[in-house]
């Protein structure tokens, strides 16, 4: 299953990525790109919270800048 | 310092980390590699545009800061990191007193409530950007947004509140599950930007037209400014100086096993102080080429809307980040006021504190100036706590070499050790005053308040100690 997560996982975050180095090659349009990334997006905290059970970081309190 | 305010992950708060509790550099470099993308990042990139930095400066000074950061980290703070294996809080404790700590949380604590009102106004721009709601950032100061946006801020910073209030954790593994593909994201909106402003060729990207046109639309709208290659390369080294200079990631690197850890920070730098920077000034660059009327606020002045611009570049899923940025980077600073507060005042609850942080926070949102000025406010905050790393650096280095004792607050039981609180805020009130009185860049004081504590801590800690042995040498005859 975790494996399955995983897969799915970088499928989603490719399709907010790959999608955008074809629209700078120009081999789609930005409209594409756009619902790519948001379909990745979905999928990502969609399949992501499956797997990704990790312990969260000493002094996860601290504040990042 | 009580156990409450030092909270800090709930491990061996107290107590030297054991060898046992030791953590491998993977475990670092993982860490790293989540933190510093945050919504902090979407304010900064558009502010180097914003500020006249030329696009050669930007990727070299920005380039020469991070290394010279990741270098004080792995060279100043890994050393005594795992040497003493105690947290930043613990060390201050027994060098200057339990209430001088106190002090510094609550100065702390102020200052992350600012930084949370500028992640509040980052959040309200992107949820206002369906609703129509414009993000105009007033002249002065301590001015408001339209009534709209003001009230979107309250809306925002009453829910961030809420839900700091209920812990952190939550929103940390939130925060945690993001921080992927918040780092893809920002790469996107970067590689959307230039070819959205035709710089697909390395000719146009060598030539950088892109970006010079979009310099010189701000300079016309906003006056000339500059923002040069050192003021860069400062920044970019200096913008965390309270977690390395300062000390703060004392309490991350006390479970590093080996030295090599303290190179792990590079990949927070490079992926949110280089890339995510760049990428998200590049979003400017692209809205004032494809749409300049959109970058411009009701004064005529451009203004980084965040939310805006990374609707424009990657639509639903730009807002979604901009919104999830903002909210995971003000929770845990709310939380961490909150509990700073509650270290002042021990009887109060966790979660009453908490809502007066957020309070502060939001109220501090509805002024987007303060937001406006995240450059000035990081250098300012690294400014105000930054020299406490030299406290920490003078008394495991020097205070022996110098005759005298380390330590001292636990050694002599004091609550307040009186050269330290001298020697910290003397050169922060001077630095404050060049910050604010002489219009004096905020990051050019981080160091030279650090050094000039350093050295003030000795020569006072020569008198208070000194004094102090006579005292109790006269009592015990």
């Amino acid at each position: 299953m975790n494996k399955i997560a995983k897969v799915i996982s970088l499928i989603t975050l490719s399709l907010v990525v790959v999608p955008c180095l074809l629209y700078f090659v120009g081999a789609i349009e930005l409209d594409a790109v756009k619902w790519a990334a948001l379909a990745g997006t979905i999928g990502w905290f969609i399949s992501t919270p499956l797997w990704m059970s990790r312990k969260l970081p000493v002094d996860a309190t601290e504040v990042e800048i | 310092m009580s156990e409450q305010t030092s909270n800090s992950g709930g491990e061996f708060e107290r107590e030297p980390v054991p060898d046992s509790a030791l953590l491998g550099s993977g475990k670092f470099w993982g860490m790293y590699a989540g933190e510093h993308a945050a919504g902090t990042e979407f304010m900064i990139g558009p502010l180097f545009l914003a500020a006249g930095a030329s696009l050669s400066d930007l990727i070299l000074g920005l380039l020469l800061g991070n290394i010279l950061a990741v270098l004080t980290w792995r060279f100043l703070v890994v050393p005594i990191a795992m040497s003493k294996r105690m947290t930043l809080y613990y060390q201050l404790e027994r060098i200057a007193g339990g209430s001088l700590v106190k002090f510094y949380n609550l100065v702390n604590g102020l200052l992350f409530c600012f930084l949370a009102g500028a992640m509040v106004t980052v959040s309200a721009s992107a949820v206002g950007v369906p609703f129509g709601i414009t993000f105009d950032v007033p002249s002065n100061m301590f001015g408001l947004s339209n009534p709209s946006f003001t009230a979107l801020v309250a809306i925002v910073g009453v829910v961030i509140a809420v839900v700091a209030a209920g812990g952190y954790e939550r929103v940390a593994r939130v925060a945690n599950i993001a921080a992927p593909w918040m780092i893809a994201v920002f790469a996107a909106c970067g590689i959307v930007s230039l070819a959205q402003m035709d710089a697909t060729s390395v000719a146009a990207l060598s030539e950088g037209k892109f970006w010079s046109d979009a310099i010189a639309f701000v300079q016309e709208k906003n006056g000339p400014q500059t923002f040069g290659f050192w003021q860069i390369v400062v920044f970019a080294w200096l913008c965390n100086g309270a977690m390395h200079f300062g000390m703060a990631d004392l309490s991350i690197f006390r479970f590093a096993r080996s030295k090599a850890s303290g190179w792990a920070p590079a990949i927070g730098m490079f992926l949110g102080h280089y890339m995510a920077w760049i990428s998200a000034a590049l979003l400017l660059a692209a809205l004032i080429k494809l749409q300049p009327s959109l970058a411009l606020g009701t004064d005529g002045k451009v203004t980084a809307n965040p939310g805006l611009l990374a609707f424009q570049s990657l639509g639903w899923a730009g807002i979604i980040c901009v919104v999830i940025a903002g909210w995971t980077t003000a929770n845990p600073t709310i939380y961490r006021a909150g509990l700073a507060f509650q270290g002042i005042l021990p009887k109060s609850s966790r979660t009453a504190m908490t809502l007066v942080a957020g309070a502060v926070a939001t109220i501090a949102g509805a002024f987007p100036n303060l937001s406006a000025q995240l450059l000035d406010f990081v250098g300012t905050y690294g400014t105000v706590l930054g020299p406490m790393g030299a406290v920490i650096f003078v008394d495991f280095y020097l205070m022996k070499k110098f005759g005298l004792q380390n330590e001292y607050a636990t050694r002599s039981g004091t609550p307040i050790n009186f050269a330290v609180l001298i020697a910290w805020l003397l050169p922060v009130v001077v630095g404050l005053y060049l910050i604010f009185q002489q219009g004096v860049f905020a990051a050019y004081a981080v160091i030279p308040c650090w050094i000039a504590c350093g050295i003030l801590f000795i020569v006072l800690s020569k008198f208070t100690q000194k004094a102090s042995s006579e005292s109790s040498a006269t009592v015990s005859s």
